[in-house]
This record gives C-alpha cells, sequence and structure tokens, in this order.
C-alpha cells in the first residue's frame, strides 16, 4: 500500500495514453462493426502475400487488405468493395489465375447499417453493464463502494482498448464479449477485496481506514493470485491452443485479467481511501430488538445446517 | 463441530450427479454422417416403400449403409463417412424423384434407451460445423407503400361502384392518401363509404384549391405496427417455405429486432444457389395490358424478363400483387403442352374475376419485381464510406390472352418450354413476399473450418482443464483433490445443462466454457485461503473448516451475482456470438455455485468430517505445522 502513489501515477498515465492512442489511432475494428467483406483462403503453400496484394490490384480490386490469418498458408482478404453474391468466389479464381493452388475457407459480408447499429448497441451494451454493476454493489455496500468498484472497471476497458489500438488488433465482437468477461471478472475481484474490507471495518475496532485497507488486501492476495493465475492459465491454453478464430479474444482476456488483477488490489483500494470511507459507512445499524446486531455479518441461517 | 452432512443433502448431490452424468453422455457419442428425406410438399408423406426403396438405391450404387429409419415426417439414412454421405445424396435423390427433398445431414447416435428419457447431444453452432448465414433486413417503407397502393386501388374501385366521381387517389408519404372530389356532396359520400368500410383511416376532410374539395386519409398508428408485424411475419413464412425447397437439415429462420430475419443453413457451402432461391425477394403485380388508346398518364412501360428489349405498355393499375397467390405449379395440358396453374386465395379470386369478366380478349401481364442491394463508395466529408444502395428491377414474366373470366384457380398456356413453366411457377411461388427484403449480412463456414474449429477447441478446453487441475493439486494437497472432482462435476453439469436446454454450442460459446473452468476454482480458493486463515488464528481444524466456507459465502454470492448480472445483459443485449458466449457463462455461474459450495462442501465432509483431526493437507505452511 505504500506503493500508492507510484500506482495511481501508473494508472493515470495508463489511462491517459490509451486515451491519447484511442483519439490518434483510432481502432482497428473488425468487420463486424465497418460492414464490407472478408474472404479466408488456404493456400497449398506459402504464398507471398505482396504477389496477392499485387494480383488483386491488377484485377481491379479497390480498398483491399491482405494480411495472414493464423499460419503461412492462410490468408484473408478484407474488401469494403461492392458486395454481390460472387465476389468471393471472383476473388478465389483471381487469385487462382496466377497458378497459386487456392481454395475459399470462408466468406463473410457485412451491410454497412448493420455494423453501425452494432456499434451503437455494443456500446450501449458496455454502458448498461457497468451502470448495472454501480447500482447493485452501491445497495449491497455502500455507494461509495459502488464508485471505487466502477471507475476501476473503467480503467481496465480503457486500457485494454489502448492496446488493441496501439497493436491495431482487430477489434470484433469476440473482443467485445471478452471486454464484458473482463468487466465480469474484475468485478469479482474487487467486491471479494471490499467484502473483506467491510468485515474488517466491523471487526477491527479502529478508525486508520488505510490500515484497514491495507490488512484486507493483504488477506485476500493469496486468493485474487491463485484465481488470477487458474484463470490465466486457462486463458494462455485457449490463445496457444484455440485456433485464430479465438486468437482476439483470449489476447484481450489475458490484458484484462492482468490489469484487472492489478486494478482491484491497488486502484479500487486507493479510491476508496481517497473518497474518504469510514467505519460509519459500513456499521449495520442496530436492528429494533437485535441484541448484538452490527458486530459481524452472519452468513444466512441455512448455512451454518450445510 | 463434526462437518456432517445430514443423509438428505448428500442424497441431493448424487442425484443432481447420476442426472447431469445421464443428460451428458449423449454427446459422447459421436453423430452419423446420414442422408435425410422428406417431402416436397406437406401433403407428401414418407413411408417405408419410400425408404426402402432409397436404401435399395443406395446399396445398388456400392456404398455402405449403417442404418435406416422413419421419422415424423422424414426418413433418414446412415451412412459411413462424409464422401459416402456425397455421393448417396444425388443417389437418392434421382431414385426418389422431385416429390421429395434429400439432404445430407448428421444424426446423432444417441442410444434408445437415452433417447426415450429426452437426452441427446447439444446442438453445434454454424462455426463448428459449417453453413451459411444470412441476416435480411425487411424493407418497411416499402411494404407500408405497397399496402397503401392496395389500399388506394381498392378505395377507387369501390368509390367507382358507387359512382361517386373523384380525382387523384395518390399515395403520398408513408401514410396518406388524399382523394379530391368536384362538389361536397360526392365528397360527403365517398367520406360515408370509407368510414363504413374501411376503419384502418382517419379522414379529413380539407378545402383545396378553386372548386375542389379534398378528403386526406392518414393510416392509423395501430395499423401500421399491425401491418409491419403482418409484413414479417408473412415474409417468414415465405422464407420458411424456400428455405424447404432448398432441402436444407435442420435450417433456422428467425425474426430478429424489430425488421430482421436470421436465415442459417447448416452444411449448404454454395451461398450462390442459397441466394438464389431465398434471395430472389421479389414481389408479383398482375395487371392489365393498356388499351391502345389510353393516355399515357395511366401506362407504365416493361421489359421482358426474358428478353429486355422486348417492352410492353400496361395499366397503372394492379389487380392483385403476389401475395394472394396461394400456389402456383407446373403441369401439362390435355396436348402434352406445359402450363402452370395458379390458386389465388379467396380475396385474390374475387378480385381477379371482376377484372377479368369484362376483359377476355385482353392479355393479362405478370410483373416480376425484384429488389437487389448494391454498396457504393461514397466520399462523405473527404472520407470513403461504403453506402448500400438498393435498387428495383421489373419485368414482365408471362403476358397471356384472358380465355374467360378467372377465378380463385386459373392457368397460363402458351409456354415455350417445361423449363420456362417451372421457372414461372417458381418466381409466381417467390413472389408471394409481402415486403421486399435486402441482404444485410452473409457469413460462409466451410466444413473443414468448422472441424478445425471443434478440434481446437476441445484441445484448449482439455489441456486448460489439466492444467488447472494441476495447479490446484500443487498449492492445496488434498482439499485442491477435492477441488479438481467439484470443478470435473461442474463441466459435466455445464454440458448437461447445455444438452437439456438443447443451446447451441458456438466457438464463443467454447471459450465461454472454458472460462467458466477457469472462474469456478475461484470458489474453492476463497473457500481454502479462509480456512487457512482461521487456522492460522489458532481456531480447531473442524471449525476452521466450517468457517471458511459460511465466511467465504457471502463472498461468492456476491462476486458471482455481479458476474452474472453483466452474462444477463450480455446475453440480452447481444447478438451472434456474444450470445453464444453469455449463455455458456451463465449456466457456468450457476453450476459452478453449485459445485463449489455443495459439492466441494460434501467430498471435504466424507473426508474429514465426524471424527478428530489434527491436521489438514491444504498446502502451505500451515498444512505440515
Amino acid at each position: 500500500m505504500g506503493l500508492r502513489k507510484i500506482t495511481s501515477a501508473i494508472s493515470i498515465f495508463l489511462v491517459v495514453a490509451s486515451l491519447v492512442l484511442l483519439g490518434v489511432r483510432g481502432l482497428n475494428l473488425g468487420l463486424d462493426f465497418t460492414g464490407g467483406t472478408s474472404v479466408e483462403l488456404s493456400y497449398a503453400k506459402a504464398p507471398v502475400l505482396e504477389d496477392i496484394r499485387t494480383t488483386l490490384d491488377k484485377a481491379g480490386y479497390k480498398n483491399f487488405v491482405v494480411q495472414n490469418f493464423g499460419d503461412d498458408t492462410s490468408v484473408l482478404v478484407r474488401l469494403s468493395d461492392a458486395y454481390d453474391d460472387k465476389l468471393a468466389a471472383r476473388v478465389t479464381s483471381d487469385l487462382r489465375s496466377t497458378g497459386d493452388d487456392v481454395t475459399l475457407v470462408s466468406s463473410a459480408f457485412v451491410g454497412s447499417q448493420v455494423g453501425d447499429e452494432l456499434k451503437n448497441d455494443s456500446g450501449l451494451g458496455l454502458l448498461l453493464a457497468l451502470a448495472v454493476v454501480l447500482i447493485y454493489v452501491g445497495m449491497r455496500f455502500q455507494s461509495r463502494f459502488g464508485i471505487a468498484s466502477v471507475l476501476p472497471l473503467g480503467h481496465d476497458v480503457i486500457i485494454i482498448l489502448g492496446v488493441f489500438s496501439l497493436f491495431q488488433w482487430t477489434f470484433d465482437l469476440s473482443v467485445l464479449a471478452a471486454l464484458l468477461a473482463v468487466i465480469g471478472y474484475s468485478l469479482n475481484d474487487t467486491i471479494i477485496v471490499a467484502d473483506r474490507i467491510r468485515e474488517n471495518f466491523r471487526k477491527m475496532r479502529v478508525d486508520d481506514t488505510p490500515h484497514i485497507i491495507n490488512v484486507s488486501i493483504h488477506q485476500t492476495l493469496t486468493r485474487t493470485l491463485n484465481t488470477s493465475g487458474t484463470t490465466l492459465v486457462v486463458l494462455f491454453a485457449l490463445y496457444l491452443f484455440g485456433g485464430e478464430a479465438i486468437n482476439n479474444f483470449s489476447i484481450a482476456l489475458i490484458i484484462g485479467i492482468g490489469v484487472g488483477t492489478y486494478s482491484s488490489i491497488y486502484v479500487a483500494a486507493t479510491l476508496l481511501i481517497a473518497l474518504g470511507v469510514t467505519r460509519q459507512d459500513l456499521i449495520i445499524p442496530p436492528k429494533e430488538g437485535a441484541g448484538n446486531a452490527g458486530e459481524e455479518e452472519q452468513p444466512p441461517e441455512w448455512l451454518n445446517r450445510m | 463441530m463434526l462437518n456432517k452432512y445430514p443423509l438428505w443433502k448428500n442424497l441431493i448431490i448424487l442425484i443432481a450427479i447420476a442426472i447431469g452424468f445421464i443428460y451428458a453422455l449423449p454427446n459422447l457419442y459421436p453423430d452419423d454422417y446420414a442422408v435425410q428425406i422428406t417431402g416436397a410438399r406437406s401433403s407428401t408423406d414418407v413411408g417405408q416403400r419410400t425408404l426402402d426403396s432409397a436404401v435399395a438405391a443406395v446399396k445398388a450404387a456400392g456404398i455402405k449403409v449403417k442404418g435406416s429409419e422413419l421419422g415424423q415426417r422424414n426418413g433418414l439414412i446412415r451412412v459411413n463417412s462424409a464422401e459416402a454421405q456425397l455421393k448417396a445424396r444425388p443417389v437418392v435423390q434421382s431414385a426418389l424423384g422431385q416429390d421429395y427433398l434429400v439432404a445430407i445431414n448428421m444424426a446423432p447416435s444417441t442410444p434408445d434407451w437415452l433417447r426415450s428419457i429426452g437426452a441427446g447431444p447439444m446442438k453445434l453452432g454454424l462455426d463448428l460445423r459449417g453453413g451459411v448465414h444470412f441476416l435480411l433486413e425487411v424493407d418497411m417503407d416499402t411494404a407500408l407503400k405497397q399496402r397503401l397502393d392496395a389500399f388506394s386501388s381498392q378505395i377507387k374501385r369501390e368509390l367507382r361502384d358507387e359512382h361517386i366521381r373523384y380525382r387523384g387517389g395518390d399515395v403520398s408519404g408513408k401514410r396518406i392518401i388524399s382523394l379530391s372530389f368536384r362538389d361536397e356532396q360526392a365528397r360527403s359520400e365517398a367520406f360515408d363509404l370509407i368510414r363504413n368500410q374501411h376503419n384502418e383511416f382517419l379522414l379529413d376532410k380539407q378545402r383545396g384549391g378553386k372548386g375542389e374539395y379534398n378528403l386526406v386519409l392518414t393510416l392509423t398508428e395501430k395499423q401500421v405496427k399491425q401491418l409491419q408485424d403482418y409484413a414479417i411475419e408473412q415474409n417468414l413464412t415465405t422464407l420458411r417455405n424456400r428455405v424447404n425447397e432448398l432441402g436444407v437439415a435442420e435450417p433456422l429462420v428467425q425474426r430478429q429486432g424489430a425488421s430482421r430475419i436470421v436465415v442459417e443453413l447448416p452444411g449448404v457451402q454454395d451461398t450462390a444457389q442459397a441466394k438464389r432461391v431465398i434471395g430472389a425477394t421479389a414481389n408479383l403485380e398482375f395487371r392489365m395490358e393498356a388499351r391502345p388508346d389510353e393516355p399515357d398518364s395511366a401506362v407504365e412501360v416493361y421489359p421482358f424478363r426474358n428478353n429486355p428489349q422486348r417492352t410492353a405498355r400496361l395499366e397503372r393499375e394492379v389487380i392483385v400483387t403476389g401475395d394472394s397467390v396461394a400456389n402456383a405449379q407446373q403441369a401439362f395440358d390435355q396436348n402434352g403442352q406445359p402450363q402452370v396453374n395458379i390458386t389465388m386465395d379467396a380475396a385474390g379470386g374475387d378480385l381477379m374475376n371482376r377484372a377479368t369478366r369484362n376483359a377476355i380478349g385482353r392479355r393479362m401481364a405478370v410483373l416480376f419485381i425484384e429488389y437487389k442491394t448494391k454498396t457504393e463508395q461514397r466520399q462523405v466529408n473527404g472520407e470513403t464510406r461504403s453506402v448500400d444502395k438498393r435498387t428495383v428491377e421489373r419485368s414482365i414474366i408471362s403476358l397471356a390472352t384472358v380465355q374467360s373470366a378467372l377465378g380463385s384457380s386459373f392457368r397460363i398456356t402458351g409456354l415455350d418450354s417445361v423449363n420456362e413453366a417451372s421457372e414461372l411457377a417458381l418466381l409466381l411461388r417467390a413472389g408471394s413476399l409481402a415486403a421486399p427484403m435486402y441482404f444485410a449480412e452473409e457469413r460462409t463456414i466451410g466444413p473443414s473450418l468448422g472441424q478445425k474449429n471443434i478440434d481446437a477447441g476441445l484441445m484448449s478446453v482439455v489441456i486448460g482443464f489439466a492444467l488447472v487441475l494441476l495447479y490446484m493439486l500443487l498449492f492445496y494437497r488434498v482439499f485442491g483433490i477435492v477441488a479438481n472432482i467439484a470443478l470435473a462435476v461442474n463441466l459435466m453439469l455445464l454440458v448437461a445443462s447445455m444438452s437439456i436446454l438443447s443451446a447451441t454450442l458456438t466457438l464463443p460459446g467454447i471459450a465461454g466454457i472454458v472460462l467458466t473452468v477457469g472462474m469456478a476454482v475461484d470458489a474453492n480458493v476463497l473457500i481454502y485461503e479462509r480456512i487457512k486463515e482461521e487456522l492460522r488464528s489458532g481456531m480447531p481444524v473442524q471449525s476452521a473448516i466450517n468457517a471458511g466456507y459460511s465466511r467465504a459465502f457471502v463472498s461468492i454470492v456476491d462476486s458471482n451475482v455481479t458476474t452474472l448480472l453483466v452474462a444477463v445483459i450480455l446475453f440480452a443485449m447481444g447478438s451472434g456470438p456474444v450470445k453464444g458466449f453469455a449463455v455458456t457463462l451463465c449456466i457456468g455461474i450457476l453450476t459452478s455455485m453449485f459445485t463449489g459450495l455443495m459439492v466441494s462442501r460434501g467430498i471435504v465432509n466424507v473426508i474429514y468430517g465426524g471424527r478428530k483431526v489434527d491436521k489438514l493437507s491444504i498446502g502451505g505452511k500451515l498444512a505440515n505445522a
């Protein structure tokens, strides 16, 4: 916790840098959002991408992107060109004309209107998820905890977007799903820390807020690291063996879990201190007729029978 | 503190595990390659004889048959490989003829005893089995305008029948028809007539120019909504029929949102063919050919579909649209000449009769209207943007002399060939769409890619799972084993729940499962860390176990509920891939709460409960203290 000043500086720097990157370079939006056509091709032997570009250029295509997809022999061609049902077949036969052994693996077309709508819906979905979390945590704990758990989520999301912007990785629907999963996951972490802070506020009869928060974080640290560890292990398996289609999905999650673990330890706690959480905020008001209420939140009675 | 579960609680756990096991079991049986036979029309049933002759044909072609069975309205022939399946399809088709649709299919090989209790494998999404995905957008503006045009024609006819003289009748905007009359009396007669006949309009008398008495008809809000719903329902039905014509096993045709329809065709690879049939977004209009003396304002000129150089002058007024066509079929007349038999619905037949009884000897045209989407590059504020442009093409597919007054069923003769006749019949059927549609999205997934995705997904689940097991074992020893058993049960319950709900497994869905595996251990980690902590503060072993479970409970519920909230929002807002991910995440959270709290506690109770224990094998320094 002594690192508070340094970590705050790092977090602010990362967020600002991400925002600048997003502003300057923007996101490399996938087909789902931009609309257009993409054709995935498989070559018998690894082709030279530059040759493919020249071939397509000569054949009269405009505004296209050629890139490797997964391995050397798979090639993805993205066109924002006029679409018709024979486009994919035409691209394939144009590329075949140079004598290469090419097969069409998959093709996709998304109308520009659908893409625009999806962009709006996704942004709305993200905001809605954050709002619901704010309300739930506010009710379950206290409004300051709500803010202290939602702001780190924004922090995580912005940093992931920043990394995607920096490397110009394709941001498509699956990455959006990953982003939402990160929100859920990072929230998980933050709530568990918050839960412990609340418990300690009630148990330890001192008013030293930073100390209590510090103790709580230490008590939950092993759990936080172990859970992140197991999840990361799975995600690396997904990244390495899951295939190209979920590559960006797993990268987004790996970054997200890394940043999310960090933010639930440092950012959320720092925010709680900055927002001035005190013991009084968390003491359960004594219930009428109940003798020792407010001492510690009791687990439900049925659980003790488990 | 004894940490013993009562018998009933252990029984609940065991029963849940047993049910989970049984319902997860069908997923272990691989699907068979199969050829599916269905009747081309709902009246054609597939009987034992049909199936037998199909099986005989397949065997005669030298393809090994693994089994055959009759379903509710279809027959299934199982073969051994994808190759055999592809070979068998044309063989069966030619043996049975055009009355049957033959499609390739993957048939689950669930044993009978499992099927009898309703167990079956998870459905695989398109990204895992290959196929085509279309998103079609219904053009509501045009749908409304078409309806208004039809209303306008009808109202004008009614006015003429009552000998009320009018001018205009133009459709303006999306909801308005305006009429004008010479005098007040004609207008109030018309007002009464329309009010009695058409409660779908709001009527408004308006003052026009000199000697003009205007009447403005506005479609009510409720009617607009109803028409839109009708348009999409009608399109859904038509699409289902057309998709059936393609002979695809287990196609999906589903409404999405207010004006979109999703079509998924598993196993189809030829997009162009699929689009020709379902994408013939089209409508029909029956119109009389214009008399030579008719003024140009009442006439429109259209080219012929099969010969664009040839044109014909048609009346502007529409007799009936394709909506009224109930059926159209190619047949032969007594001389063996091809013809097309058309059946209209009652209202359509009525209109047809009225229009043709005084027009014998004149020619009637069938106008085919096609809607197409073209994407164009346009410069907007210096940026290149692609804009979808919609175009309409109208052409005449038939111009035939009316021989007698037509009713609700009539025929078109004088066709050159059988091909022309069957093409015309297909177009007539295809044209009975209520509203035009455009392709908004299209995806093709090759079958090899599908298999690749399954393999990669399975591989990462297995490896991820194994790594987590190892991690937990190293960190928590005996308790790690408990967590691992709980995790395995969790995975099984997840698969079972998805099979019972017949949820569709997609690639993001697999990712969701993998993520659940990672997160499911969280509950156990929380509990174990808590137990260790309580032990460290000097609590006796049995009390520490109990305290660990009960104190971690609140945190676990809180964190899972928030994640569940996010997953539900994902499900509600997302489409396609996001939805698949959300479904598995939701189910995964629920099953992992059950296994994390109940199952793992049950096992711990069995191992440590009810006796005096001095130390726990839970990893860390404390275990050896």
